[in-house]
């Protein structure tokens, strides 16, 4: 049985392993290079990245590759795996030999995901072998231009650590149970791959925050934490003025969930103090004169003193949610195990129903 | 003898529509019995009872003393050619013996390769490659050589030619007379049944019309033929079809009973007026409808 599984992933495991082993071998051979790169200056380490174009491709090229197992194998691998034998009538053969069909069933998904497994584990914790000192300079603060973004942030987090894993097995969960629903190969190809796409999407921006209890903190807005003011509006624009302000809380490595200004009551107003547009004005000029959104940084921020001690008396406060850069471990884990627990509920669909009507 | 298929009120519905009601039925061990009835009449419907594709909605069906489908020994005990002999088209005809071979614990290799190396298959064929009397010999070859107990074919030579219909049935003959098998086959072609078996079972409309041996089925209907009469018959002639001219009647009954009545004529049915008397009688008109069974030669 192990034979006839491995007989019919043949084509399309021998594609996606092929592909995976180039990009993990050029991966092998770069490494060296890139870590002797940080080891010589860890301060210019990113600057110098931007001239070597070959790192820089295999950075982006391996958060896609990643990324992208997941839809890919679940469609390819999962979406066929019980369509293709209701549409061709093999099932009435197969189910017929001295196999029940949950054995049958069993054999199958144990040895599609077990390779699955294998293949996106072993990428993925190649990539963040390979990846560590970029993510480590970003994480002390090194960060620019594409490299900029810590292992935290939602882009990075999924092409890092073992949570790929628990998307492909998820993948596979989805390609088999809509094949077994829809009883097509194609429909069950395509839907799989925009259901375990929009998957990787929405868990890390809906779920991912909720599963470990995100650090809290509320601090006076000073020149020394200031991160930005945003401005909308110009010169001559009577609307114009500052709506937004961010603090910098916590390290570069964390992940931002939220950074409001609240009033003394604690709640979120719903435009900041109307003195505070003047005061900037008068401590730093007028907004650039361009119409739109700007965002004030750093420059000049100790002309800016006496409109925060202004903010500071009023009652009002910085309030920031993140998840600092020492929860990853856990988020990757309890996210893994959420992934897995929705493919096990898919599985345990499919075995059920694979022991109804067919015919 | 001990009954390889049993049937109490075996019925099944799919959402609204009844393909079989209330069957029962039992068929007997060392037989090839022939389950014939016109297109959509409920053979596929109770032949994947038999082997578990379906479970039934009342009543209960057992094959060779167990539930369908129950356990790898069952389904050792049973082998399937489903309809439309599926094979998998990509894999060659050596490695269809060599899937067969891993699945099943009994699986006899030597007469697999026998078997294919007598039909001439090219063992590095694929199965998508075969001619469809080609591709049905394979499945009938996956079937035999689990070697089952019982072996179920739907339909296995509605997609052929007469020529390929004639050597499938003719080989599968040979296999059940060396194998001491048990076959349940199915058509909507009354002459592979008369050429294969030896128990015949009438389905029409959902409904078992009649079952048993073919040769004591033939040895007690009789078509009468005489003046026109209207009266009833004797008690011991049962009626299977009636028809009526201005002058004369025929009727088909069935009886134990030797007729002695001088007025009719008495002759002995073939196998196919047998079966088209009762798919006539499967309608509810007087007149049988014309018939959707097909009569090959």
């Amino acid at each position: 049985m192990t034979w006839l599984t491995w007989r019919q992933l043949r084509l399309q495991s021998t594609v996606i392993v092929g592909a995976a082993g180039v990009l993990a071998l050029t991966l092998v051979l770069t490494a060296h290079g890139l870590r002797s790169d940080y080891s010589a200056d860890v301060k210019t380490f990113i600057d110098q990245l931007k001239f070597k174009q070959l790192d820089s491709f295999l950075y982006l090229a391996a958060l896609v590759a990643v990324h992208s197992l997941a839809p890919v194998i679940g469609a390819f691998w999962g979406g066929p795996l019980i369509a293709r034998e209701l549409e061709a009538g093999t099932h009435r053969l197969v189910w017929n030999q001295s196999m029940t069909r949950h054995r049958w069933l069993a054999v199958k998904l144990a040895v599609t995901a077990g390779i699955a497994v294998v293949v996106v584990g072993l990428l993925s914790l190649l990539v963040t072998w390979w990846s560590w000192p970029i993510d480590r300079a970003v994480a002390a603060g090194h960060g620019a231009a594409r490299f900029s973004l810590p292992r935290m942030d939602p882009v990075i987090f999924g092409a890092r650590g073992v949570v790929a894993v628990g998307y492909v097995v998820l993948g596979i969960a989805v390609g088999v149970t809509l094949g077994l629903v829809l009883r097509r190969s194609i429909p069950a190809v395509a839907l799989t791959l925009a259901v375990v796409a929009a998957a990787e999407i929405l868990v890390p921006h809906l779920l991912r925050a909720h599963l470990v209890s995100p650090a809290v903190t509320s601090v006076v807005i000073s020149r020394q934490n200031l991160d930005g003011i945003q401005i909308r509006g110009g010169p001559n624009d009577r609307a114009s003025g500052p709506v937004r302000i961010t603090v910098r809380a916590g390290g570069p490595g964390d992940w931002s969930l939220a950074n409001e200004t609240v009033d003394s009551t604690g709640r979120v107003p719903s435009t900041l103090p109307s003195w505070l547009g003047p005061c900037l004005q008068t401590n730093i000029g007028p907004p650039p004169v361009e119409q739109g959104t700007t965002q004030v940084t750093s420059q000049g921020r100790d002309a800016l003193a006496p409109c925060f001690t202004r903010l500071a008396s009023e009652g009002y406060r910085q309030h920031v949610t993140y998840h600092p850069a020492r929860n990853f471990w856990a988020l990757q884990i309890r996210e893994t195990a959420l992934l897995l627990a929705l493919a096990g509920l898919l599985i345990g669909f499919c075995f059920w129903r694979i022991g109804r009507d067919f015919s | 003898m001990t009954a390889v298929l049993e049937a109490r009120g075996l019925g099944k519905r799919y959402r609204r529509r009844w393909a079989l009601t209330d069957c029962t039925l039992d068929l007997p061990a060392g037989r090839v019995v022939g389950l014939v009835g016109p297109n959509g009449a409920g053979k596929s419907t109770l032949l994947n009872l038999a082997v578990g594709l379906l479970r039934p909605t009342t009543g209960d069906i057992r094959v060779l003393g167990s539930a369908p489908a129950a356990g790898p020994a069952q389904l050792a005990k049973v082998g399937f050619v489903a309809q439309d002999t599926p094979t998998y088209a990509g894999l060659t005809v050596e490695e269809h013996l060599r899937f067969g071979a891993h699945l099943n614990p009994g699986w006899d290799d030597d007469l697999a390769r026998r078997r294919i190396d007598r039909l001439r298959l090219d063992p590095a064929q694929r199965a998508g490659k075969l001619s469809g009397g080609q591709r049905a010999q394979l499945a009938l070859t996956l079937g035999i050589a689990k070697r089952p107990e019982l072996l179920i074919l739907d339909e296995p030579v509605s997609s052929l030619d007469p020529l390929a219909r004639r050597e499938f049935l003719q080989d599968l003959m040979e296999a059940v007379a060396v194998q001491e098998l048990s076959v349940v086959l199915s058509s909507h072609v009354v002459s592979d049944v008369e050429r294969a078996c030896d128990y015949l079972v009438v389905l029409v409309d959902s409904t078992i019309q009649v079952a048993g041996d073919i040769e004591t089925l033939l040895a007690t209907h009789f078509r009468l033929t005489g003046p026109r009469r209207d009266a009833p018959l004797p008690s011991n002639q049962h009626v299977i079809s009636a028809r009526h001219t201005d002058r004369q009647s025929t009727f088909l009954v069935r009886t134990d009973a030797p007729i002695h009545d001088p007025a009719w004529t008495v002759t002995e049915l073939t196998l196919e007026d047998l079966v088209l008397a009762y798919m006539g009688r499967g309608s509810t008109g007087e007149q049988a409808p014309a018939p959707l069974l097909e009569v090959q030669r």
